[in-house]
């Protein structure tokens, strides 16, 4: 089956999570090989999400893990043996 | 790395059996992701770290109530979205809340923005920390129901069916909301490297 762009929009998603058909997946990558909006669409969507997946993007507090484990450990002491104690 | 759920079976037997220091190294490999499912609806620094110690000693008193029908990480990021919830609750506005839900059944523009200058896009962009800027922004910007699938799975690397388990919404659900994000997000950051990314001649002028 021939797409159109929009069609193929709509499976960016899908074809990305490699969780669509494969008569639709060659469809799509038919599309790709001729339609360079597409394919600068599907590659922009993709590095978007190598970024998000990037540790450095989305950071945590500076001393975050230092104060939660000192919390749990007055937890932890102030707590029974048993936790279902509590 | 994640430990093995044998591992994690093995260490909340020793933990319920009395070794409760054990609980430190059960959670280590999850902070990173208590943190930013806090911080995914709360949206505040110090509220999301305040919230994730809170998860974790919820975590801890409720352990023994951990049946192992789901996934150790599962269970505790349904422990980390109640918190996050609760924490809402506390601070929103009705009007807020009313704005959330229209969200939900709203039918906006889905549809990819166009660009054709990607390709010339050096990788190296892609290590700007504009970028990373503009990427926080544009996912703090995400309507909540969005946001919240979209960390979970492509921030936070669940699968469909643990995020949907984990939100309490059906499979379909999170992939519709997946892909919308994801668009929306592809929408933000597209006219952003177009007007930040470096021309070739000042890429050269630089070396």
């Amino acid at each position: 089956m021939k797409l159109d762009c929009k069609h193929v929009w709509e499976h960016i998603s899908e074809y990305i999570d490699k969780t669509i058909d494969a008569e639709l997946r060659e469809d799509i990558e038919r599309h790709l090989e001729h339609c360079e909006i597409c394919s600068a669409i599907l590659d922009s969507t993709r590095n978007i999400l190598v970024l998000t997946a990037d540790d450095r993007t989305f950071e945590l507090p500076v001393g975050y893990s230092k104060r939660l484990h000192e919390r749990l450990e007055k937890e932890l002491e102030s707590s029974e043996k048993d936790p279902k104690k509590e | 790395m994640r430990m093995t759920e044998t591992n994690e079976a093995g260490l909340i037997a020793r933990i319920l059996g009395g070794e409760k220091e054990l609980f430190h190294e059960l959670i280590r490999p999850y902070e990173r992701m208590v943190y930013l499912t806090l911080f995914s609806i709360v949206r505040n620094e110090a509220d999301a770290e305040d919230g994730a110690q809170e998860a974790m000693i919820n975590a801890y008193r409720h352990l023994k109530s951990f049946r192992g029908d789901a996934k150790f990480s599962t269970w505790l990021t349904t422990i980390a979205i109640n918190e996050g919830r609760k924490r809402l609750r506390k601070a929103k506005t009705a009007a807020e809340e009313s704005i959330e839900e229209e969200a939900e059944g709203h039918e906006g523009d889905y549809t990819p923005a166009p660009l054709t200058d990607w390709r010339e896009i050096p990788l190296e962009a892609l290590e700007r920390k504009e970028i990373r800027e503009a990427l926080r922004g544009a996912v703090a910007e995400l309507p909540d129901i969005y946001r919240q699938v979209f960390t979970l799975r492509d921030l936070e690397e669940l699968n469909v069916e643990e995020t949907a388990q984990a939100l309490g919404i059906n499979a379909n659900v999170v992939k519709v909301r997946l892909h919308r994000a994801r668009i929306l997000l592809q929408k933000r950051l597209v006219p952003f490297l177009r007007t930040t990314a470096p021309s070739r001649r000042w890429f050269f002028g630089r070396a």
